[in-house]
């Protein structure tokens, strides 16, 4: 899905980066995004790889929807699509 | 297009501000009016696209002479047939298959990649295309990736190749690019479109300047939209505000996300590893420039080039009497509605699918069958 999912780096070592999606907390690879990212910064996580440094004046936009979302049961699709992106991470095994 | 009640499940509107809600949708009303040509059809290529329009409701609020089209904007739906064969083939000679998990449910000619898994093959459901190079570190076997997505997935297999692979694996790509189908659908005779809606997240990677070319030589406006509920009425606002001026051009309504350039680095990674060929796209029709294959220099991890794939041997047999039925092509075309079809919410369900519009969570069926397509939610404006 195109959507990926937006999360909190924590740390970074070289191109992996450990991010926290609410609370879970998961190894993205930084290969191509086209900013530095350090930890604090927000990135966008596509299929384990960020693909877009957020501008931190723009976090709280992007959090909503997907806050909104997760507040659904696990039977709604696109709840369930951003639950598999979070789990799509580089390399250690979805949940 | 039929009115459908809201299943169950559909989420009332939700709207972080109703009010600025309510104002576009009457712009929507106005600028519809103002157009003058009922009705005014416009589509967007984007599974996520059609999940928050359904999924939020957002056809309530749009007006009767405003059609909002899903192209085709899910990519386990227009993974060609012989696409799957091919993986099918490679996963009943003994290889394994690491694969996002909607393409294990696709059809093929006769069989899906999960009819050979109950028939004992290794077929694996991955998260990420890093995943299944794990998967081929921890195993002597031949690992094939079967890749699907667009051009913003593309990019992570680019990556994990550049990264470099572990001997056992490669990669059998059905990665698809959405710009070239663009020109298809403006081209088609049916053709009715009167403007896009571009998805903002593979526009991040791509850039919106990508459009430049395309509202050139089509006269036909693209405007890129984030995915928020607001976000897509915005998109859909600026859409019509240019149909109804006349002088067709790309508007960025997600600048938080896209920039005209886009992602520098994405591209280059994406373009050192593919190439551009064209290639049927499911149903639709052959899409120049449509598919991204592995270039010469990574023959060596290209499944097609790895292996001799021969799926002739499946088309012996002719597919069911009801997936000739199917109308996913025009679905995905734009030139026909779910509700269209003799097979959706009959035959054709999530649990048994007919088509492959109805097997992935970003499929126009299945998307309309989990939240209502056209939900009449009462008091549209």
């Amino acid at each position: 899905m195109c959507l990926g999912v937006p999360g909190k780096v924590l740390e970074v070592d070289g191109l992996v980066a450990i991010v926290d999606f609410w609370g879970l907390r998961r190894p993205i690879l930084l290969d191509s995004v086209d900013q530095p990212v350090s930890p604090g910064d927000y990135i966008l996580n596509h299929v384990g790889f960020a693909i877009r440094r957020i501008p931190p004046e723009e976090i709280g936009e992007t959090l909503l929807l997907y806050e909104q979302l997760l507040r659904e049961s696990g039977e709604d699709m696109m709840a369930a699509d951003v639950r598999s992106e979070i789990r799509a991470t580089g390399g250690e095994g979805g949940p | 297009m039929t009115t459908l009640c809201p299943r169950p499940s559909a989420t009332p509107l939700k709207f972080r501000d109703p009010a600025k809600a309510r104002a576009m949708a009457r712009s929507l009303a106005r600028l519809t009016r103002q157009i003058g040509r009922a009705p005014v059809s416009v589509m967007h290529v984007c599974g996520s696209h059609e999940q928050a329009i359904a999924k939020f409701g957002l056809r309530a609020s749009f007006p009767k002479d405003l059609n909002v089209i899903m192209g085709p904007g899910c990519p386990v739906c227009v993974t060609d047939v012989p696409e799957v064969d091919e993986a099918v083939v490679l996963a009943t000679r003994g290889v394994r298959i690491a694969t996002y998990g909607d393409m294990v449910k696709v059809p093929g000619t006769v069989r899906s990649l999960a009819d050979a898994q109950a028939e004992g093959a290794r077929v694996h459901v991955v998260y990420s295309v890093a995943q299944a190079v794990e998967l081929a570190r921890e195993t002597d076997d031949e690992v094939v990736f079967f890749a699907s997505g667009f051009e913003t997935t593309a990019v992570a297999t680019a990556a994990v190749v550049l990264r470099g692979l572990p001997r056992n694996f490669s990669i059998l790509s059905a990665h698809k690019y959405i710009p070239p189908v663009m020109e298809i659908v403006a081209e088609m005779p049916e053709g009715r479109v009167e403007g896009f809606l571009a998805a903002g997240h593979a526009a991040t990677i791509t850039g919106w300047g990508i459009f430049e070319r395309f509202v050139e030589r089509h006269r036909i406006p693209v405007v890129v939209a984030g995915f928020e509920p607001l976000d897509i009425l915005a998109g859909l606002v600026k859409l019509l505000e240019v149909i109804h001026d006349g002088r067709p051009r790309v508007e960025n309504m997600y600048p938080r996300c896209v920039t005209r350039e886009g992602n520098l680095r994405a591209q280059e990674q994406l373009w050192k590893v593919f190439r551009p060929v064209g290639g049927r796209w499911r149903g639709i029709a052959h899409v120049p420039n449509g598919n991204l294959r592995l270039r010469d220099e990574w023959a060596g991890v290209d499944a097609r080039r790895r292996f001799h794939i021969d799926v002739t041997g499946l088309w012996d047999s002719s597919p069911s009497a009801l997936v000739q039925e199917c109308i996913c092509g025009d679905i995905m075309a734009g030139i026909a509605s779910p509700t269209d079809c003799a097979l959706y919410g009959s035959e054709c369900l999530p649990e048994t699918p007919v088509g492959a519009c109805m097997v992935s969570s970003e499929g126009t069926c299945k998307i309309w069958h989990q939240y209502g397509g056209h939900p009449d939610l009462g008091g549209a404006p």
